[in-house]
């Protein structure tokens, strides 16, 4: 019987975020577009997310190197240490965490706005002056995240392979040519597209995550927080379960 | 402009899972009329108006605006008669993301009403109507609770509606701030000949301002007419109510 209902309540909760994303996709394309509500929105998810984003993939490249050449001495890995970095990052590392670190900032930030404007009635506000918030509040929020996270994890893969270049100078004595050649000849066209592409699929995840949350708060200060944890913890998980399957199809299609 | 009511409401039911807050409510609105609900807090007064422009949907029961049905009707759909019908929300809900002169042109920028260049001189206008002139640049943040429900005020008058409904407007100001609200209802109704639907607990300012209260008691209204008649009504909850005197044994 419980099982039933968590079923149904999932089922709810899945349903109407499929619903919200297919809306805010649909108002996406149809103009009048807003592009200084755009603007705004990619300066605070995009420009503002660069920072910790940058932390995320230096230090990860530099644990990378480290933990390969350590791991597997006598091997002459550290020879491979700019394709290793290099593929592990772009494929997989710097979309899927730049997605988690950055996603939970700006999802919790999206969720905390939206669910504020909620409990205070300022979404009725705008619906009772024949305004259409998804179009108002969550197209802008898409249209930034869809733009700034693949930039962002772009940015991510070059300051990766970046911390990886350094631990190869500093603690393994490779030459910064070798480490660079090594690196570049591993990467295809199709490992950056893949990366790339998944962090498409987590920009719109995240968002549809966090604008329903925002949108659906009820309850004073204390529901808004409860709908901001739950972007954060709903957003990751979804960002690491939809990366297994992503994984997956672009390996398949290329 | 016809006699036929703006609003027409028959059976209006509002249910929350097994709780039932209205139980079936008919009133008419005239179109020049000033109809109040009172009631006690939590009798869904509230939820009356917020069903009337489609923001929640009753579980059963019909809502005529000015002839045509809206319950069940879309987002969409409900979109033109948003334009005609306002409402002040309890806490004035201004987009606190926002100064006072954007607050005010969002209807104007929406709904392509005027253009950037006389925008100014609009918003100038609605702020004198409101007795708040001068204060564009300053943020929610920045005003008190009367003014910012005067802001909000501003703000729903922007689309020049044909009705303007009122949630709680005087909650939570002091009596002087409350009866300039009070005022300023009267004056909009006389500027602009709005119908005006007013939910307060504020009985003071239903005298003062309309012309037929009803008394909503657990989920109907158990009074529908003129404070004369409401004065001479024989039912003691509603002269608990009126006199301001804590529940005496009637219900028992």
């Amino acid at each position: 019987m419980r099982l039933a209902l968590l079923t149904v309540r999932f089922l709810e909760q899945a349903g109407a975020l499929a619903l919200l994303g297919g809306r805010a996709l649909a108002r996406l394309a149809r103009p009048p577009f807003e592009l200084q509500a755009w603007l705004k929105q990619m300066d605070q998810i995009g420009v503002r997310s660069l920072g910790v984003a940058g932390i995320t993939t230096v230090f990860t490249g530099m644990v990378l190197a480290l933990q390969t050449a350590y791991s597997l001495p006598g091997l002459g890995v550290k020879y491979y240490i700019g394709t290793v970095v290099s593929k592990s990052l772009v494929r997989e590392l710097a979309p899927v965490l730049v997605a988690l670190i950055v996603g939970g900032r700006i999802g919790a930030g999206m969720t905390a706005e939206l669910g504020t404007m909620k409990v205070t009635e300022q979404i009725d506000a705008l619906r009772s002056m024949a305004a259409d918030p998804v179009k108002k509040l969550v197209v802008p929020k898409l249209a930034a995240t869809l733009v700034m996270l693949p930039i962002l994890t772009l940015i991510g893969n070059l300051l990766g392979v970046l911390g990886g270049l350094l631990i190869g100078i500093y603690e393994l004595g490779l030459t910064a040519a070798f480490y660079w050649n090594d690196a570049l000849s591993a990467l295809t066209i199709s490992d950056v597209g893949s990366g790339i592409g998944k962090s498409v699929f987590f920009a719109f995840f995240i968002t549809t995550v966090a604008c329903h949350n925002g949108l659906t708060a009820s309850g004073g200060a204390d529901g808004v927080g409860r709908a901001t944890t739950n972007t954060v913890v709903v957003a990751s998980i979804l960002v690491l379960v939809s990366d297994f399957f992503l994984t997956k199809i672009f390996y398949l299609v290329g | 402009m016809s006699d036929a009511p703006i609003f027409d409401v028959s059976g209006l039911v509002r249910r929350y899972g097994s709780k039932v807050v209205l139980a079936g409510i008919d009133f008419k609105l005239g179109r020049r009329e000033c109809l109040t609900i009172v009631g006690r807090s939590g009798v869904g007064k509230s939820v009356t108006l917020r069903l009337l422009i489609g923001l929640e949907q009753p579980t059963s029961g019909s809502i005529l605006f000015d002839g045509q049905e809206i319950v069940g009707l879309s987002e969409t759909s409900l979109q033109p008669i948003r334009r005609r019908v306002a409402m002040l929300f309890q806490g004035g809900a201004l987009f606190d993301s926002m100064n006072v002169f954007d607050n005010l042109a969002f209807p104007f920028r929406e709904h392509r009403m005027a253009g950037e260049k006389e925008l100014p001189a609009r918003i100038e206008e609605l702020l004198a109507k409101v007795g708040l002139p001068g204060i564009e640049r300053k943020t929610p943040a920045d005003l008190s609770g009367g003014m910012r429900k005067r802001v909000a005020l501003a703000r729903a008058l922007a689309l020049e509606p044909e009705v303007l409904l009122f949630d709680e407007p005087t909650t939570g100001l002091d009596p002087m701030t409350s009866a300039s609200i009070g005022k300023l209802i009267l004056d909009t109704r006389t500027e602009t000949g709005c119908a005006t639907l007013v939910v307060t607990h504020d009985i003071t300012l239903a005298r003062r301002i309309s012309d037929r209260m009803a008394f909503l008691h657990e989920g109907r209204f158990t009074f529908l007419g003129t404070f004369a008649e409401a004065d001479r009504s024989d039912d003691p909850l509603l002269g608990d109510f009126l006199a301001g005197r804590e529940e005496s044994l009637h219900d028992a």
